[in-house]
Order: structure tokens, then sequence, then C-alpha cells
């Protein structure tokens, strides 16, 4: 594996029954960027994610994760690796501490590290407030920074977030952004899903899917230049108009 | 009389203040949209307009109906598409379209002109189990159920919330289609550039409505001058940009960077001799109008100072 490539996934093929939700996937992610994962509900994405976090094992392809084979190292890449997903990934009955707590529990940390790096936390996001009350009872913008907060509570290498600002507000998005920077500048990798095409200039490399294949790959530079157009949201819409053209013929 | 007229609604879930003496009118057949951030009290507002839970006190009528006292008569009259996935999953397409027009005493082929544009593009997967649909289809499917009666008001909870972009163009596409029959729509989104698609947004903010009008009155309303700077490095310009001084608010969008201070005592030299100093070289800067997401930062920002 290159020392630059965090993930390396090459030939990823999964199939469910005669469906096949990711086909011949190959791409990687280097160290330390922001890698945007965009497509069409239904292209696959959230299939190879869970495949990159060893929730699902691929029908056949090579996949590299932190190093780590998916197919026989799952456990090492889950110590390696934080993972926000879809839908809401915090306990809504247990308070913002004991949610902490209880990742970090999981995640082998001691007692008085927990406590540092909780009280930093605290600071850091202002919640002061906020630390005791059940998640329960937490606008989304709040539920989804403190999400991302725990998935990268044990300083893994990469964080997967799927989807971490579908229906959050304008001013809260740009906070998780400022977030997602700031892991980057202490060497996460951040890999990401989003809907909003305005966040996709913000990601180092973007990779486009549609129908389980990878359609582009590059920077959102190199995209808008290749796809002639202004901006990501453009790039986006010839990408997917193109391929639901050849569907209905 | 509007289609929906609200006069000092409130509504409290202990001691927050979800609803605070809200006011908002909605002609008939209107195409209204409202914005606001988590908790502004969007969801509890259309909960109350469809007659699933009780306002505390004001004034509401719904299609010249009161929700509380005629819920019986208004359900009726009214789509409303919650913003999380209420169909039944085990069922499939075509089976949860039958139970919701079953269940409002009518029947698909009766009113299958309506939905027609949009059921068929699910209909190839009219066997498909609900719970199965991607999101895009989830949406259309949930959508063809609130329309299957055909209801005079529209009510639409984030409909295109975790929709690609595609999705939601077309979706959009459709509602303009669904205006075109008579029916009055009141649509919430996050999606700003969704917002500026409505005859009439309204900012919902801690539970009043603090700005509305048309698009357009909105941005024109806003006096500041906005400069755009567009760099390569987004995440270096935001920390540089935020110790400017005189600022009030920087913001990416994109692939630009929206920058307002206090006052109007300031220059684009100003910008770039800062940026310059802080080894920013390649910014490029110009003078914008407003957009809709301009002004909603603008006024939560206000809002939130006050």
């Amino acid at each position: 594996m290159n020392n630059e490539n965090i993930i390396e996934v090459e030939n990823l093929v999964k199939k469910f029954g005669d469906f096949t939700a990711n086909d011949n996937l190959c791409f990687e992610v280097r160290k330390s960027e922001i890698f945007g994962f965009l497509g069409a509900n239904g292209a696959g994405k959230t299939t190879a994610i869970k495949i990159l976090c060893g929730l699902l094992f691929p029908t056949s392809g090579k996949v590299m994760v932190a190093g780590y084979d998916v197919y026989k190292e799952r456990n090492k890449i889950r110590k390696n690796i934080g993972y926000m997903s879809q839908g809401f990934s915090l306990y809504e009955d247990l308070t913002v501490k004991e949610n902490i707590e209880f990742y970090a529990g999981i995640y082998g940390l001691k007692r008085t590290e927990i406590k540092t790096r909780f009280d930093d936390l605290v600071s850091k996001l202002g919640i002061e407030e906020l630390k005791d009350k059940f998640v329960s009872d937490l606008p989304l913008g709040w539920k989804q920074k403190i999400a991302f907060s725990v998935a990268i509570f044990h300083k893994p290498q990469i964080v997967f977030l799927d989807e971490p600002t579908s229906g959050v507000d304008p001013i809260t998005r740009r906070q998780f952004w400022d977030l997602i920077y700031e892991a980057v500048e202490s060497g996460i990798t951040v890999f990401v899903t989003t809907h909003y095409l305005d966040e996709a200039e913000y990601c180092d490399r973007v990779c486009i899917m549609a129908e389980g294949r990878i359609d582009a790959i590059g920077s959102p530079d190199e995209l808008k230049s290749k796809y002639k157009s202004e901006n990501m949201d453009e790039v986006f819409v010839k990408i997917a108009r193109g391929t639901n053209k050849m569907n209905n013929k | 009389m509007a289609e929906i007229e609200i006069y000092n609604l409130c509504k409290n879930y202990g001691d927050v203040k979800a609803l605070d003496n809200l006011c908002l009118s909605v002609e008939k057949n209107g195409f209204y949209g409202l914005i606001g951030p988590d908790g502004a009290g969007k969801t509890s507002l259309m909960r109350i307009i469809t007659s699933l839970i009780l306002p505390d006190s004001g004034e509401i009528s719904v299609g010249g109906l009161d929700p509380v006292k005629d819920y019986k008569k208004l359900r009726l009259k009214l789509g409303y598409m919650p913003g999380k996935f209420s169909l039944y999953p085990d069922l499939s397409v075509e089976e949860n379209l039958r139970f919701f027009a079953g269940v409002f005493g009518t029947t698909i082929n009766e009113n299958y002109h309506l939905i027609k544009s949009i059921y068929s593009q699910i209909e190839p997967f009219k066997n498909r189990r609900a719970g199965k649909l991607s999101g895009g289809m989830k949406q259309k499917l949930a959508l063809c159920c609130a329309l299957i009666h055909k209801p005079e008001i529209l009510i639409l909870d984030e409909p295109t919330t975790g929709v690609d972009a595609v999705s939601r163009r077309e979706f959009w596409d459709m509602l303009n289609e669904i205006r075109s029959y008579g029916i009055t729509i009141l649509v919430s989104t996050p999606y700003m550039e969704e917002a500026v698609l409505c005859d009439t947004v309204s900012l919902l903010f801690k539970g009043k409505v603090v700005e509305s009008g048309t698009p357009k009155e909105i941005t024109s309303r806003y006096s500041s001058t906005i400069y755009s700077v567009k760099t390569d490095n987004i995440p270096l310009a935001l920390k540089v940009l935020r110790n400017i001084p005189g600022l009030m608010s920087v913001n990416s969008f994109g692939q630009n960077i929206h920058l307002v201070f206090k006052d109007e005592n300031h220059s684009e030299q100003e910008i770039t001799n800062f940026l310059t100093a802080n080894n920013i070289l390649d910014a490029e800067l110009s003078r914008i109008k407003a957009g809709i997401e301009d002004s909603f930062i603008d006024y939560i920002l206000k809002e939130n100072k006050n």
C-alpha cells in the first residue's frame, strides 16, 4: 500500500441478489484530504461506506483502509476509523456526556483521558449548558456537531461522514464545516457525502457515483473544467442527467 | 379571506416556546415557503395547521375551517407530507397508494390525473416495498399519497431533505405542476436555492416570523455591501478574514467567500491588502447582490445578538 493513500479500492463489487450496488469501483483516498463522495440517491454511496467501515463484506475486489484489509482485519479497521452514519448515531435517552463516555469507553480510552478530552471538547464547542442534557432535547444542528465530535473522539486516522449536514440550516452547516477543517488540520482524513453541492467545493477531491459506478473523480477545479461548468452543481446535474438519458433509451 | 390565516399563535412545550405569537397568511393557490434554523417552530406550525397538535392560544383558520373544532372536515381538504418518511415500509408502492386513496374514500383512478406525471416515474417499481425505495423515490411516493384525495391545500415539511440535487429539481417542477391545479402549497426547506422558487417566503426564528415577502423583496431589503472573495484556499481565507478589522460576518458560499462589514467605510483595496499581508495572493474580489442565503444568515446573526 502506498504511504500517501489511506484508502485503496480496486475493482470493488457488491451485489445484493441480482442487484449490483457497487459495480467495479476503483479509487484511492489520500492522507489528510477531504474526500467528497457524491451521487444521486440509490447510487451506492452508503453501501460503499459500509464496506470501507468493515460493516459489510464486498462480493469481490480489494479494499484496504488505514493499511488493513477489509476481509481479514475488520477489527483493526474499526479502531482506526470514525463513522457518523446517516440518520442519527447518538443515544437519544443518554445525556451528551454519557454518550461520549460510552463511545470513548468502547474504544478503550482511559478514564483520565476521557475526562481531559471531554473538558477540551466542552470548552471548544461551548456546550457547558448542554453537556448534561438528554440528546433528544437538542436541536438537530447540535446533535450533528456532537455526533461528529464523538466520531473523532478516539482520534481516528480517518472519519466517514454520511450526509452529516442533511436538513441542517445554513449557519449550522458552516459551523459543521469549520469542525471538518479543524479535524483535517489535526491530521484526520475526512470522507464525506453530501447533497449540498456548495459543500462539494470545499473538498480537496470529489468522486461522483451513478448507478453503482464512479462516473467522475478529481478536484472540484478539474471536474469543473472537464465538464465545462461554472460550479459543482452544474457538474453534478450534467453527470446525473447523462445517466438518466441512458436509462430512458 | 386567505386560505391559511394565523394570528398570534402560541405553542409551548413545557418551558420551551415553540411558537411565540406567530402571524402568517397564505393566499389561496399561493406557493409559500418556510425557512428557519432547527427549532424555529416550522414543524410545530405545520402540525397545528394540519390539526395534529393543538395550539395553546391564538387564532387560526385553514381553508375557512378551525383546525381544532373542524378537524374532521379539514383533514379531507389537506394533503400532508411529514418530514419523516411515514408510509408503510412493508407495503408495496401500489398498496400504499391504494391504502391512502381508500382511507379518503376515493380510488387511484379517480384522481390519477393529479399524480400521473409523478407516479409514472415510480410505476415501474409499483410492486417494490416502500421501505426498499431510494430516497428520491420515497419522496415521490409520499407526494403521490398526499395528493391522491385531491386536497385543496398541500403541506410539505422539508420534502427534499436528504434528496440529491437532480431529484430535488424534479420534485420542485412537480410542485409547480400541482399548483397549476389550483392547490395551495405551504412548504419548508433547508435549501435556500429552493426557497427562492416560492412566491412568498417567511423566515421563522424562535417561534416568530422575523422576515417575510417575495424572495426579491427579502433580498432587496438587505442593505450592507457584500464582498465576494474567490480563492483556492477557502479554509485558510476564512480563518484569516475572521480577524479583519470591522468584520460583521464572513461565510463560505461554495467557491466564494462572502464578507460583510459592520459599516460601509471599507474598500476592496483594504481587503486585498489584508489578504496579501496574510499570504493569500490569489484572491479575486467583487461586490455582489445579496442572495436569500445572505439575508437568512444576516437575520439570524442579528437576532442572536439581540
